[in-house]
């Protein structure tokens, strides 16, 4: 799905493609006009900057879409439709109240994309450690402790929860199994803050997340600009080609649990 | 202001006649100042001529729309007007120069150049590459955030402008020290550190709100730049040849796209053509448009929309001039007239008189040719992507522009006046400059001064504004601005545009302001010679370049004489390097307080990558490998980073020897396809001692070289030999096993092994008489390089 501001449809739209599955971008305008959105198995919000991200990022678009279409919304996240949101889409989740959605859908958002610690904008490659037990649909097949690596780039990617909940908000977290990733370094190490393994000064290393369902899933890292091997930094280092890029193992996720479903 | 030379009509809304028929000289002038148009004396003789013989005066919309088409922003008289110089008289810069190089070399594959908003090369069989770089240097002195956003914005829709999907952007900025003294600042003057952290910001916010990745770029720092900040945008986009419509005809529907039109942006390009002054920031703020990338966003959408479905029968973008030059350069394009009803046009607010619509500069616009049975289909895409869309007016049979607001005519002009400008005829003279050559002993410690060129701004590492940009949007970018972990300065940025194929485009730039002081012509032979050697070193060739001038003002003789020296040069080395110019820009008239601009040309190069797979980035590999430099070093250290350190400027500029050159790049290319270069860098600011360092820390391996084996000549010293910045010289890192087959490709060209790739954590370089005269750990060079600029923007 997009909207004014959406810029990372294309690349998206492509990993789908590349793995035989049929994907449409879509503009809100478009599904709302033909009430359209429960003919799609999977809902993808991509990166970009949603309305100029006025107000906070992402809030214009969660709040557009709630009003515009919340019945369909609602009954795509009762199915366990999955939806995966991608850096700006992250930020979209979080605000519609979808993530982390501890009681379901909230009314408020429950944490928040801050601006980044060290501030501004900051585009660059970051490690990721899986720490998923196996709720999250898009990452199951992902042994946990696996380091990822794929690229960041926003000034508004630093989660927190509000200060006095955060350390019982955290351990929710760890008990619905909806901690997904972590910024951790090249070795595997957690970050525990320390710029730039963890680009945005994350509340406790926190990169993506998902619902207690686990089937809603978003992350600020942007898994399509690191599908193919040439996207990497140093591929013109290695002397071995790898077949792919960590950001396709995502997506590979999404496509194996929707053939489980069918 | 004296009343009778301006007339009210009676009418509903402000519009005035001019009354130039009674007008004597003094007069005239007095109205071109008071009314902002910015036309001198001989244009207003030609206005009132004009108008006599239309037997009336004209109204402030037609002088103003004179104003814009004929200022040097908009037709560039400096560019295509005579020159005189000495007994020399040539007619047209451009065309004896410039585009000269093109049509000479009149290669196959280029597809459209000087045509259109933006030049367009051949990228395969279906595809084309639209490429244009453009200067904002004035309002980005004014308000740089806006100023360098507007920029931006511009330069995307020139993209837009010949129907391309803009897929890369390209930054090259000049600051005055950022550590300059506030209370050496004359007033109206801002400081650099203030200009530097808004035009950053301003670049970055609007391409990474549109989603286009900012790939390729660099930053000067230099004291002429305190006054006259230099910002050029560039912008690359890919467009299926066959979708490039461009045949308006009478009828066709004219459709104004995107933003709402209001007073932001009145005169820009009058303002742009005028040396800033102490009032500039009163008199002209409002010539400085305001942003809104998110509109543009959805504006490129239904473009690229309306393109594929093949919808529109012309397309141009609203820049300098708005409406006023859109209008009228599509007309004279395709041979028709224009009716326009201003009133249509939609207003951010009311209260705009009809001039001001008519000149607005108003962002994120765009005009667009309809034929009127398509017009529903067209604002129906429009329509959903909430991009509000009007019909103005059409274009028309006879060669007439007329302008109507509220059913009343405000203009009537011949097409051909407005695109006739009496010829501007300027004297040039060259002086050369009068820099003598330093006297200094060898400095003791050379490990210091490697440390401090490293730190030294031109230098260091701009990480912290590159990360501020998107360059990985889109997933296309193959070869990054900073390359491995540790961020070493990539020579060029490589681009894979298409998904079903490895081929590539390299995008690079060569800009050396600091030998412009001494020599222009030798500055502009440089910037080639550096923007071609960038693209070669990553595997770039079958390179077109771009050219930019920014210029102090050019009715000064000699400020235009060595303009006409890099003119000079641009031809006869393009034409040596068989690159033909495809697109470029001038910005002149850059005088401020201080003094003018230093002479800065940018080039930039294009190259085709037949194949990604194949690019070569600039770190180290592996342990145990040899380098060779590629190409001879002179003693040139006139305009060096290394001469700047120690106070001077020198007189001894670096050459560019065309036919060895062209010789080189080849031999570099034809090793890189047979896969035999490993790493490859170009030597350029700091020369071999600089280009070595980066080599090492962004490899994370150490080298040990020795000088004795570097091929000279007329060079005895250890510190000249390092910090040369002779051009055409490269630093290649080759595998023992590929040696001999990379000694007898590079046959024929100056090409030596200097040395090793060593495990050892350090740059260690034996000097002339065998002794170490350099030796530092990676880290610490590393350190250096990063700690200037690190603060971030």
């Amino acid at each position: 799905m997009r909207v004014g501001g959406t810029n990372c449809d294309a690349e998206t739209k492509r990993a789908f493609d590349e793995l035989g599955v049929h994907a449409e971008v879509a503009h809100v305008n478009e599904l709302v006009k033909r009430g359209r959105l429960l003919e799609y198995h999977a809902l993808v919000f991509p990166g970009g900057f949603s309305y100029g991200d006025y107000v906070r990022a992402g809030a214009i678009w969660a709040k557009w879409i709630l009003a515009k279409m919340g019945k369909e919304l609602k009954v795509f996240v009762d199915e366990n439709r999955p939806i995966l949101g991608i850096c700006n889409g992250l930020q979209v989740l979080v605000e519609a109240g979808l993530l982390p959605g501890f009681e379901g859908v909230s009314p408020y958002p429950e944490a928040s994309l801050a601006t980044n610690v060290p501030p501004g904008y900051n585009c660059r490659w970051v490690y990721l450690k899986h720490e998923n037990n196996g709720k999250c649909v898009f990452t199951s097949k992902i042994p946990k402790g696996k380091v990822l690596r794929v690229p960041v780039a926003h000034s508004e990617g630093r989660f927190i929860f509000a200060k006095e909940k955060e350390k019982r908000l955290l351990e929710r977290l760890y008990e619905n199994d909806q901690l997904v990733f972590r910024y951790c370094k090249k070795n595997g190490e957690y970050a525990e803050g320390h710029y730039p393994a963890n680009p945005n000064g994350s509340f406790h290393d926190i990169a993506g997340i998902c619902n207690p369902e686990g089937t809603i899933f978003g992350l600020m890292p942007h898994p399509e600009r690191a599908f193919y091997w040439w996207q990497q930094p140093d591929w013109t280092r290695q002397r071995q080609m790898p077949q792919c890029g960590d950001g396709k193992l995502i997506f590979e996720g999404l496509i194996n649990h929707l053939e489980k479903e069918k | 202001m004296t009343t009778r030379l301006y007339i009210r009509r009676e009418a509903t809304f402000p519009v005035f006649e001019i009354n130039v028929l009674e007008a004597a000289d003094q007069q005239l002038l007095e109205i071109s100042r008071e009314l902002g148009v910015g036309l001198n004396l001989q244009e207003m003789k030609a206005v009132k001529e004009y108008f006599k013989k239309k037997g009336r005066n004209p109204t402030d919309v037609e002088l103003q729309t004179i104003g814009q088409t004929w200022s040097e922003h908009c037709f560039h008289k400096t560019f295509k007007g005579k020159i005189k110089m000495g007994e020399k008289e040539i007619d047209s810069l451009f065309k004896t120069y410039i585009a000269r190089v093109t049509e000479e070399i009149n290669p196959k594959w280029c597809f459209s150049v000087f045509e259109d908003n933006a030049g367009i090369i051949r990228f395969d069989k279906g595809y084309g590459v639209a490429a244009k770089v453009e200067t904002h240097n004035h309002p980005s002195a004014i308000e740089p955030f806006g100023g360098a956003a507007t920029g931006v914005g511009g330069v995307i829709r020139d993209i837009l402008g010949v129907w391309a999907d803009p897929i890369a952007c390209t930054d090259v900025l000049g600051f005055g020290p950022l550590n300059f003294d506030y209370s050496k600042l004359p007033p109206g003057v801002k400081h650099p550190k203030y200009i530097y952290m808004g035009v950053v910001a301003g670049i970055g916010s609007y391409g990474n709100n549109m989603g286009i990745p900012t790939v390729s770029g660099a930053i000067y720092f230099d004291e002429s730049y305190i006054g006259n900040v230099v910002v050029y945008c560039g912008c690359v986009g890919l467009l299926p040849l066959k979708k490039f419509s461009k045949n308006a005809k009478p009828n066709d529907i004219i459709l104004l796209a995107g933003g709402k039109t209001g007073r932001d942006g009145i005169h820009g390009v009058t303002f742009a053509s005028a040396e800033l002054t102490e009032k500039s920031e009163e008199v002209s703020r409002p010539a400085v448009q305001i942003a809104n990338p998110i509109e543009e966003e959805k504006l490129k959408r239904a473009i690229i929309t309306v393109r594929d479905r093949e919808l529109a029968s012309a397309i141009t973008d609203l820049g300098g001039g708005g409406l006023s030059s859109a209008v009228g350069e599509t007309a004279k394009k395709f041979g028709c007239g224009a009716v326009v009803e201003l009133d249509k046009v939609p207003l951010k607010y009311p209260g705009l008189a009809p001039w001001e619509i008519y000149v607005s500069e108003s962002q994120e616009r765009m005009l667009l040719a309809v034929p009127p049975e398509n017009l529903g289909k067209v604002l129906e895409i429009f329509e959903n992507e909430d991009v509000e869309a009007t019909a103005i007016g059409k274009y028309t049979q006879d060669k007439l522009l007329r302008i109507y607001y509220r059913g009343e005519k405000v203009a009537e002009m011949d097409i051909s006046f407005l695109f006739e400008p009496p010829k501007t005829v300027r004297t040039a003279k060259y002086e050369p400059s009068n820099f003598e050559e330093p006297v200094f002993p060898e400095p003791k410690n050379l490990t210091d001064i490697v440390l401090q060129l490293l730190s030294s701004p031109n230098i260091a590492s701009k990480e912290s504004v590159i990360r501020s940009y998107d360059h990985e949007v889109k997933g296309n970018t193959t070869l990054k601005p900073l390359q491995g972990e540790f961020g070493g300065p990539n020579d060029a940025a490589v681009i894979k545009p298409l998904e079903n194929s490895w081929k590539g485009i390299a995008i690079s730039c060569g800009m050396n302001p600091n030998y412009g002081k001494i020599d222009t012509y030798w500055m502009a032979a440089s910037a080639i010679d550096e923007a071609v050697r960038n693209n070669v070193a990553v595997g770039g060739r079958r390179i077109a370049l771009l050219d930019n001038f920014t210029w102090g003002n050019p009715e000064k003789p000699e400020r235009l004489g060595s303009l006409v020296k890099a003119c000079e040069a641009c031809y006869k080395f393009a034409r040596a390097f068989r690159t033909p110019f495809i697109s470029g820009k001038d910005s002149l008239y850059n005088e401020s307080p201080l003094g003018p601009v230093t002479p800065t040309l940018l080039i930039t190069a294009l190259g085709i990558v037949p194949d990604i797979r194949l690019t070569v980035s600039m770190d180290v590999k592996e342990a145990g490998d040899a380098v060779y430099i590629v190409g001879r070093t002179f003693a040139e250290l006139g305009g060096s980073e290394y001469y700047r350190l120690k106070g001077f400027v020198g007189k001894t500029v670096p050459k560019v020897h065309g036919v060895q050159a062209k010789r080189t790049f080849s031999a570099i290319t034809k090793a890189v396809d047979l896969g035999l270069v490993k790493a490859c860098h170009d030597l350029s600011e700091g020369g071999l001692a600089v280009a070595a360092a980066e080599m090492a820390f962004a490899g994370g391996y150490g080298l040990e070289l020795d000088l004795r084996k570097v091929p000279c000549e007329a060079l005895a010293r250890n510190d000249f030999v390092l910090f040369s910045e002779s051009n055409s010289r490269f630093l290649v890192e080759v595998s023992e096993r590929d040696k001999k087959d990379f000694e007898t490709l590079m046959k024929g060209t100056v090409c030596a092994e200097i040395g090793t790739v060593s495990e050892k954590q350090r740059l260690c370089i034996k000097g002339l008489d065998g002794e170490a005269v350099v030796d530092a750990s990676l880290a610490e060079l590393l350190a250096s390089w990063k700690k200037t600029l690190s603060s971030g923007v």
